[in-house]
């Protein structure tokens, strides 16, 4: 195990051209013990490390979209796009305005996903991060438009697009104007893949309702942190309809990947190492041996 | 009651006609096609091929059941993952031999259970939204009952969504909205009207295409009078989408979903 491992270790004050860089780990209060989610034992703060992760279990904590930059991209490489984009109202459900701004004032972000262009270990790509502090990463206009934006913007400069999952499913104060965004990201995915160009998709915790429906499972690759909660339905809705409690470790990575929906499960303090390989492998020109 | 809860109440009665009564009335010929070729056969979609004006084409919907036998055998029209695969299969079918598809749906959702979630109800939804969005022949969804959510969108990724007057379509249900986002279920109607979930509201906002009127004295009792409608519109569009090139008819599909959003910047 190596928990303590500095590698490409870089401070979030390096990330240019974003205006976060004063949230450093908004998953996790202040103080300097927290709870494990995962095996419910209390750590001493410090000893998750930068890739915050439990020395008990191995348990991932969530992590914002900035701080996920942060880890996974080389150093001053990321190009933040469309970073100014915000919600408007489509349904005119009450007080959504103030809900944004809770949430923009909670996250340091103006919604769920962060997109932008950067380098992996030199390797150029598309990325786009959402963000579990914004609405549990719900998709509204929002997410949708900026997801399709950035896997365009792939396909128009025949570049891999990578997206970092994470999201409760539909933002449902925006109706039915949040499930199109299922279909639109669907569909610009559909012209990425039609160019040959690579789609990894990297799920982390919780990735469920229409992202896991959408763009979460299209990936050609598809990566999974430990123990992260993925699936379609909600725990609580599938107990209500099946009246019976669920089997343990149901939903979780090791559940997808057992039954065959993910490629590989990858800690995070790997994961920078296992796309960059990835990356490499895919960037020979037309394929071929 | 208000215009959205009867549209949610209309869209959800026990009598109201299924996909196979429309594919009677509408199609000649049906034959119905089993199987996802995978798992087994999911007896909540239907779906093979039928003529339309003497031309071929392959239709695919959600079925539900007027009795609680009926119901129980389609699952009340709650697909799991293999009907959405056999929806998908039948659809690459018609592409392979060039025929246009027509889906029906009436689903208050994809089905929530262990089953669905080890067969990959999430992939099953998302890999008919990425090939609906490329398949190369023409498509007509008809939203004749309950649209739920992602459960309904993996059949409506279409060039064009029609829905009967009173079809309703939803990012989750009216009670599932009001008792998520307010904790309280007895809001239901004030939720229905606020999602704006009725063919009126949906074709403002562009997500229907077309409203098919029904009856007055209700589609149970006088099906033909929206099945003339829709075969007559069916042929009508059919014939204008076949004449498309392939790019255009796709580039167009592209941006009829390409445009939903409202966001500042
Ligand atoms: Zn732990």
């Amino acid at each position: 195990m190596n928990l303590f491992k500095k590698k490409n270790y870089i401070t979030i004050q390096h990330v240019q051209n974003t205006k976060n860089e004063d949230i450093e780990s908004p998953s996790i209060p202040d103080g300097l013990w927290l709870k494990c989610k995962y095996c419910k034992k209390t750590v001493y703060k410090k000893d998750i490390g930068e890739y915050k992760i439990c020395p008990h279990c191995g348990g991932h904590f969530r992590i914002g979209a900035m701080e996920r930059i942060a880890l996974i991209t080389d150093e001053n490489s990321f190009e933040e796009i469309n970073g100014n984009m915000c919600a408007k109202n489509p349904m005119g459900y009450p007080d959504y305005d103030v809900t944004i701004k809770k949430a923009q004032e909670k996250s340091g972000l103006k919604d769920g996903v962060v997109t932008g262009l950067c380098t992996i270990n030199g390797y150029k790509a598309v990325i786009a991060v959402m963000d579990s502090n914004f609405m549990m990463g719900s998709m509204g206009s929002v997410v949708g438009e900026k997801v399709t934006r950035a896997v365009e913007k792939a396909t128009a400069l025949k570049l891999p697009i990578i997206i970092f999952t994470t999201s409760g499913g539909a933002r449902m104060q925006e109706g039915i104007i949040s499930l199109m965004q299922m279909a639109k990201v669907s569909a610009a995915l559909s012209k990425h893949n039609d160019a040959g160009l690579l789609y990894i998709t990297v799920l982390t915790d919780p990735t469920t309702g229409g992202v896991s429906a959408s763009f979460g499972m299209l990936g050609d690759i598809i990566l999974a942190e430990p123990k992260t909660l993925i699936g379609f339905a909600g725990q609580r809705v599938i107990e209500g309809t099946i009246n019976e409690k669920l089997p343990e470790g149901f939903q979780t990575a090791e559940f997808q990947l057992e039954h065959g929906f993910v490629d590989k499960i990858v800690r995070r303090d790997e994961l920078k190492e296992t796309i960059g390989k990835i990356l490499k492998m895919h960037c020979v020109e037309g394929g071929g041996f | 009651m208000n215009r959205a809860m009867k549209s949610v109440t209309m869209s959800r009665m026990i009598s109201r006609p299924t996909t196979l009564e429309f594919i009677d009335e509408i199609f000649d010929d049906f034959i119905e096609f089993h199987g996802d070729r995978l798992f087994k056969d999911d007896k909540s979609i239907v779906g093979g091929i039928a003529t339309l004006d003497g031309k071929p084409v392959t239709v695919v919907g959600v079925q539900k059941g007027h009795t609680i036998e009926d119901n129980l055998a389609r699952n009340f029209g709650s697909p799991h993952p293999e009907g959405y695969r056999k929806a998908l299969r039948l659809m690459k079918q018609a592409e392979k031999f060039n025929r246009p598809v027509i889906t029906f749906v009436n689903t208050s959702g994809a089905y929530c259970g262990i089953g669905a979630e080890e067969r990959g109800q999430g992939e099953a939804i998302a890999r008919n939204l990425i090939e609906m969005a490329d398949l190369k022949v023409p498509i007509i969804c008809i939203f004749i009952g309950e649209g739920g959510s992602g459960g309904a969108l993996a059949l409506a990724v279409a060039d064009e969504v029609w829905m009967l007057e009173n079809g309703m379509y939803a990012v989750l249900s009216p009670e599932g909205f009001a008792s998520i986002l307010w904790r309280n279920p007895s809001r239901v109607e004030e939720a229905a009207e606020l999602m704006k979930i009725t063919a009126q509201d949906l074709i403002q906002n562009k997500v229907i295409d077309k409203i098919i009127p029904e009856p007055e004295d209700g589609l149970h009792n006088n099906l033909k009078y929206s099945t003339d409608i829709i075969k007559t519109e069916l042929i009508n569009k059919l014939e204008v989408l076949s004449n498309k090139n392939i790019e255009d008819l796709l580039s167009e599909r592209y941006n009829r979903f390409r445009q939903f959003g409202e966001y500042s910047e």
